[in-house]
């Protein structure tokens, strides 16, 4: 496709030609598996591979000199191959070796690096972050094949629990797959979005969220076309996963035996979640596999089973109490519960939660393709393909985040539950005569001292002049964006000369290593990294140049005309470049665009905010 | 309207401490719809950006406005009377006897009853400051009692806390 044919989608005031409408998918990336959906024909489905499965493993087995297996060839092997076979890497994601709880009962090679940990495959070191972009990297291969052109964008689904540093890593993911992020958004939302709670369903629901390896609750309230989380809770290190391992050791206990090595674990956890599974629609199962000393096979029944888990499923039910205590919610203003997650289909749990809120759970979309179903909608909605009239969704972010003060303790800036994007700024001062620097601490969760909260970022701000000890003011500000990152700044405010610090938290992954580990084509091999940069960059000023002028031709009339032939010198230069084969000089056209149609789009949304508000008038009237 | 209207204006609301929590909530559902970043996912960074200024800004109104204390607070500096929490502890002489009275009960209280019946005294306590907090703003218009009556109501609510803790332990 040449620039010019981009750049002539449509005249000024014009919508974009309706076939040009854009592919964009919604990806669940789950613990034990990964699925894409998107709309076609109005209807959201999920995209199968070429042997019609929807659910791709979350698995990914190295297998050297750069070439990897993902999905169910990698999970196949995992039993024999369980150092280079990486499953259920989500709950590593962001997080360093000491967060992960069983770590030592899974068969990798770790390597404890500050901020993320990592895997010494026979490929050399890998993060999560780059297990995870395989993934995703064939599931936008999966999309792109069946849809038949190159993808706009894509919702990626998160646990409503994630804090900061698992919510970045899952975007670096998507960037390294080369995947354009329209929105993260909480698995429990789009569950939600697929059940059709719509304009039509005002009132309160809650999304019971049970995993591979993590557990989510979420209230959610849907009113006047807003579909908006309430409170959300849960454990980032609970799941379906968990009942495996319960049942692995029982069954090792049961049989006097114990487990030689990576091979002899994997090999029982794969056997403990067949019985497990069986368990969900026969009284009794067995427990069979074969470990280095022989086999091994235990029989049990399912009260049996329901008794060994019964005190994770506790857990998961203290976690709901807690959110409707948080929400001020009694159980019977609840009018729907939605189940998630493979795990919901054990009988015992749809039997607890069923009891807990006084009625039976909604369970017709299947639990394993709800969530990517509900992010294919958003997705739809998110590229523009939608109609007007759409429902907005407002997300909230899970833990408190806030930052270190004297003795270790937390002064908490934002708190959990608040509606994103949002911003809050506090003032702190210097402690001692003419210090002229500041450390500052970014801490996410509830507790009151640091050491029990997870550490963000640290970073300085210099050069404050000298003063008095109590005479500084320093402003910590926090910004969250609307796909619940954390931005933090900080400067000084009495002194002309302003010191200033912003920073972005990072897990031990800094963008410099992600643009090396996308100039090694990571992920994508066979891709030209530079026709790749210019094909998204006439892509963005295209859409830019389109933006620019439905902008102008709905609103001209809030620039004068200096400023008039500003933006249209602004706007052919776009073009200008867009046609020469130069991304740098595209790029940087489009960001002066941007940053020349500042104040006019500043305007644009006084003028909106405006009509809302006197709309809401009318209406009351 | 502009970023730099104050938060009655922002929600069309009279500045008034007594507020239609609905009505708050409609519009800001209705502002939200306008402005949040969903809405402008294809116009570019600067729309994008001042999207993201006015969600943060409607955000932080309705919160403001959304809780009675953080509203009285707003209302006092709106109209000059700031309750600066951080260097104004001055408290009349009897709410001071009767903040002791409570911490020696909450000391001495031995079983869940006890507890309950100070938490019940407590939220009466709290009920009728925020009554008297309201008519201050609204009827009297006597913003510098406001502002100590909600010097005094910050004791009131976080002893609350306090005493809520003391019931989910002895709960467990």
């Amino acid at each position: 496709m040449s620039a010019m044919a981009l750049l002539q989608i449509s005249e000024p005031g014009q919508t974009p030609d309706p076939h040009q409408r854009r592919i964009a998918v919604g990806i669940d990336l789950g613990t034990t598996h990964s699925l894409v959906a998107t709309v076609r024909h109005g209807v959201a489905e999920c995209l199968p591979d070429e042997a019609g499965r929807v659910l791709l493993p979350s698995a990914v087995r190295y297998l050297g000199d750069g070439r990897c297996e993902v999905g169910h060839a990698a999970l196949a092997a995992q039993a024999d191959d369980p150092h280079d076979t990486i499953v259920s890497v989500k709950r590593c994601m962001g997080r360093r070796l000491a967060d992960v709880a069983d770590a030592a009962r899974l068969p990798y090679r770790y390597v404890d690096r500050p901020g993320m940990l990592a895997f010494a495959t026979r490929d050399g070191i890998k993060t999560p972050v780059e297990v995870s972009a395989e993934i995703l990297a064939t599931l936008r291969q999966r999309a792109e094949d069946s849809l038949g052109d190159e993808l706009f964008g894509a919702v990626i689904t998160v646990p409503a629990y994630f804090d900061d540093a698992q919510r970045q890593a899952t975007k670096d993911a998507a960037r390294l797959a080369g995947i354009n992020v329209l929105r993260l958004i909480n698995e429990p939302t789009a569950a939600a979005l697929a059940y059709g709670i719509d304009r039509g369903s005002e009132g309160l629901y809650a999304v019971y969220d049970l995993g591979g390896g993590t557990f989510d609750i979420s209230l959610l309230r849907m009113a006047g076309g807003v579909f908006e989380v309430v409170a959300t809770g849960g454990d980032a290190a609970l799941g379906g996963d968990d009942f495996d391992a319960v049942l692995a050791d029982w069954a090792l206990a049961q049989a006097g035996r114990s487990a030689a090595g990576a091979h002899d674990r994997r090999a029982l956890l794969v056997a403990a979640r067949a019985a497990k599974q069986a368990l969900s629609d026969a009284p009794s199962a067995r427990l069979e596999c074969t470990l280095a000393d022989g086999p091994l096979a235990v029989e049990l029944g399912r009260a049996r089973f329901e008794a060994l888990t019964r005190p994770l499923l506790e857990r998961t039910l203290a976690a709901v109490r807690r959110v409707l205590a948080d929400a001020r919610v009694t159980r019977e203003q609840v009018q729907g519960v939605v189940l998630v997650g493979g795990s919901t289909r054990m009988p015992q749990v749809r039997v607890a939660v069923g009891e807990l809120f006084g009625r039976a759970p909604l369970t017709d979309v299947d639990p394993d393709e709800v969530v990517a179903i509900g992010a294919a909608l958003q997705a739809h909605q998110l590229a523009g393909n939608a109609g007007d009239g759409e429902i907005l969704l407002l997300d909230v972010i899970p833990l408190s985040l806030g930052i270190e003060t004297m003795g270790g303790l937390v002064e908490r800036i934002i708190e959990r539950n608040s509606t994103i994007p949002t911003a809050r700024a506090q003032d702190f001062t210097t402690y001692q005569d003419g210090q002229t620097a500041i450390a500052i601490h970014v801490v996410q969760g509830e507790r009151d001292l640091v050491d029990d909260c997870r550490s963000l970022a640290r970073f300085e701000l210099r050069g404050i002049p000298p003063m008095a000890a109590g005479a500084a003011r320093i402003r910590v500000s926090f910004e969250v964006d609307a796909d619940g990152l954390l931005q933090v700044s900080a400067r000084e405010l009495t002194s002309a000369t302003e010191a200033r610090v912003t920073v972005k938290p990072s897990y031990g992954l800094e963008d410099g290593e992600i643009a090396r580990m996308l100039h090694e084509g990571f992920a994508r091999a066979g891709d030209d990294m530079a026709a790749r940069a210019l094909r998204e960059a006439r892509v963005e000023a295209g859409r830019m140049v389109l933006a620019t002028r439905s902008a102008l031709a709905a609103d001209a009339d809030l620039l004068d005309d200096d400023e008039r032939a500003a933006v249209d010198t602004l706007l052919a230069q776009v073009q200008d470049s867009a046609s020469g084969d130069d991304a740098d000089a595209i790029v940087a056209a489009v960001e002066a665009l941007a940053a020349g149609t500042e104040a006019f789009a500043a305007r644009r949304m006084n003028r909106g905010i405006r009509a809302a508000l006197a709309g809401r008038r009318i209406e009351d009237i | 309207m502009n970023l730099a209207d104050d938060d009655y204006t922002l929600f069309a609301l009279p500045r008034r401490h007594a507020l239609d929590v609905d009505a708050l909530d409609a519009r800001r559902r209705a502002l939200l719809a306008q402005a949040h970043p969903d809405r402008h996912v294809a116009q570019g960074a600067a729309a994008q950006r001042a999207a993201m200024q006015w969600s943060v800004r409607i955000n932080e109104a309705w919160r403001r406005l959304r809780d009675p204390l953080l509203r009285a607070a707003y209302l006092c500096e709106l109209g000059g009377a700031p309750v600066r929490l951080d260097d104004n502890t001055a408290m009349p002489a009897a709410f001071l006897r009767q903040q002791m009275h409570w911490r020696e009960a909450l000391a001495e209280a031995g079983d869940a009853a006890a507890v309950e019946a100070l938490a019940a005294e407590v939220a009466a306590a709290e009920h009728e400051a925020l009554q008297r907090l309201g008519r201050q703003i609204d009827d009297e218009c006597d913003l510098p009692a406001a502002a100590a009556t909600l010097r005094a109501l910050m004791f009131i609510t976080r002893f609350r806390d306090e005493v809520g803790r003391r019931r989910d332990a002895l709960g467990q």
